[in-house]
């Protein structure tokens, strides 16, 4: 037989409706589903492999699809914006990914809970393994595309430099945001069904009002807005390292206190709705 | 010692496509007894409804009642799935839930790969789901279809896995749904033995069933659930008596 399960919840619990415990609870509940990684990095592996079984490229389609649109974009705008492919392309290449990369996670926290729902109602889990089961699911789709990037750069002879290793806090605030975005998303989509499609229609929107096929530069005096939109300040702490020499430090300050607010809120959400979910999903 | 202590609890299921106002009224008018209405004027079924009940350890307690009284709803939550709306529930013992053999079950990957995640589901350790995989395939008699994707497996090789992962454990406190009993007769002998293991190491047992006979050879209490309610609650003789 087998040894006890070492799971800190099956050990028994109080549930007193009038005394509901919320915060200690979410935190709690962060804390053993942090500390169960493993599982959700388990889960984000079927996941991929499930979602593209049979097919011969894989993931790798989604770096295809972005490499041919690269191409096409890359040659109408750089005429169009007057500029060289070889100033053009690479910055194209990252923000497409980039983008990509956002809405991707965007459109996806809004199953975060729904798509484990055979599981949430089934088995007592920390909520957090699914938020991180989508993170990791994202990060895999993400990693994916990191060559595309690099033969932009080999094939224009452009090379970042050492300022391209300030990514990595770039890549690490996109990934904590994505974990915000997972749990609050994932609640509000659960509860009301009709956030998915406002919320796809928004990234839509939001697409053409951030700089990702234009240049900031563009806007001219206006520039001074940008730091308004968050997509963009996130897109820029993974952008500008790579293809500027760096992100200006307004651009860090802004992308750390959007990255502040989403978990403000979205912890917020959580010790209040958290057990709601069940119910929800 | 394990215990399970329930005072007033109540579960309500929240039924958020029936906001249509229409529809709530012509629900309401014909006074339903379990769909109300809450204070946040949400159409709510009240699937368990002030149940009070203490079980001590060494008790084997029968949950048995007709379709919708409530059997599976007190089972998941007591295994902590669902928060009560109202009521306290504590818990005491390490607990371990046979409810849905399926739970957690991914079809694309093999029966070996399924233990292994099981596993991880219960928290074990890499070390440990490997050597759970081993006793589980050879307990589930799979064989070579333990390495082929579940999506493939007859419904009774299905079966098969999932009871063999579902009970490489030993918990103090065990909540189990009938649909365990149900397997090919083959099968079932040795299935039947290693949930009679199960049982016997256990220190509560909560069953929901419908099988009185199963009831009478396992179970030494047993509540009866209507409607969510608790209608009769002690030993299996007084109980299934009326």
């Amino acid at each position: 037989m087998r040894s006890p399960v070492n799971l800190a919840h099956s050990l028994g619990y109080v549930r007193d409706a009038s005394a509901p415990r919320n915060l200690e609870r979410a935190l709690d509940d962060l804390r053993s589903g942090l500390s169960r990684w493993r599982l959700a990095a388990a889960l984000a592996r079927l996941d991929i492999r499930n979602r593209y079984r049979g097919s011969v490229l894989g993931p790798f389609w989604m770096t295809l699809s972005t490499a041919i649109m690269v191409t096409g974009i890359g040659l109408l705008y750089s005429t169009l914006f007057r500029m060289s492919l070889r100033e053009y392309l690479p910055f194209l290449a990252v923000s497409l990914l980039v983008w990509n990369t956002i809405s991707q996670i965007v459109s996806d926290a809004c199953t975060s809970f729904i798509s484990s729902e055979g599981v949430i109602r089934q088995m007592p889990l920390p909520y957090t393994v699914h938020v991180l089961r989508f993170v990791f699911r994202n990060a895999i789709i993400a990693a994916h595309s990191l060559p595309l990037i690099l033969v932009v750069f080999v094939v224009f002879g452009v090379y970042p430099g050492a300022e391209a290793f300030t990514v990595l806090p770039g890549l690490l605030l996109l990934a904590i945001n994505a974990f915000a975005v997972g749990l609050f998303l994932g609640m509000f989509c659960a509860r009301f069904r009709d956030i998915q499609q406002i919320v796809a229609s928004i990234m839509q929107l939001a697409f053409f009002l951030s700089p990702v096929l234009w240049k900031p530069a563009l806007l001219g005096h206006w520039q001074a807005l940008l730091p308004l939109n968050p997509f963009y300040v996130l897109m820029e702490t993974v952008r500008g390292p790579l293809v500027e020499g760096g992100a200006p430090l307004l651009i860090w300050v802004c992308a750390l206190f959007y990255t502040a607010l989403s978990c403000t809120l979205a912890f917020l959400f959580f010790v209040r709705f958290r057990g709601r979910i069940a119910f929800w999903v | 010692m394990a215990h399970i202590e329930a005072q007033r609890l109540s579960i309500e299921f929240p039924l958020y496509h029936l906001s249509a106002r229409s529809l709530k009224k012509r629900l309401m008018a014909r006074a339903a007894i379990r769909l109300k209405e809450d204070e946040g004027h949400r159409v709510v079924v009240a699937a368990l409804r002030e149940l009070t009940f203490r079980i001590e350890p060494g008790e084997r307690v029968a949950l048995v009642g007709g379709n919708g009284a409530g059997k599976t709803t007190l089972l998941r939550t007591l295994a902590g799935i669902y928060e009560p709306v109202a009521g306290r529930l504590e818990v005491e013992g390490r607990i371990g839930s046979l409810i849905d053999p399926a739970a957690g079950m991914d079809m694309e990957s093999t029966g070996r790969e399924n233990i292994v995640l099981r596993g991880l589901y219960l928290g074990l350790s890499e070390a440990e789901c490997d050597e759970m995989a081993e006793e589980a395939g050879r307990f589930s008699g799979l064989g070579e279809f333990l390495d082929v994707p579940v999506r493939t497996y007859s419904a009774g090789m299905a079966v098969r896995l999932s009871f063999a992962a579902a009970t490489l454990m030993s918990p103090e406190i065990l909540l189990m749904d009938e649909w365990f009993l149900a397997g090919d007769a083959d099968f079932m002998v040795r299935a039947t033995e290693r949930l009679e293991q199960l049982v016997v190491g256990a220190d509560i047992l909560v069953l929901a069933t419908h099988d009185m006979k199963v009831v009478r050879e396992w179970c030494t209490r047993a509540i009866r659930l209507n409607g969510g309610r608790i209608e009769a609650d002690g030993p299996v003789a007084d109980v299934l008596k009326d």
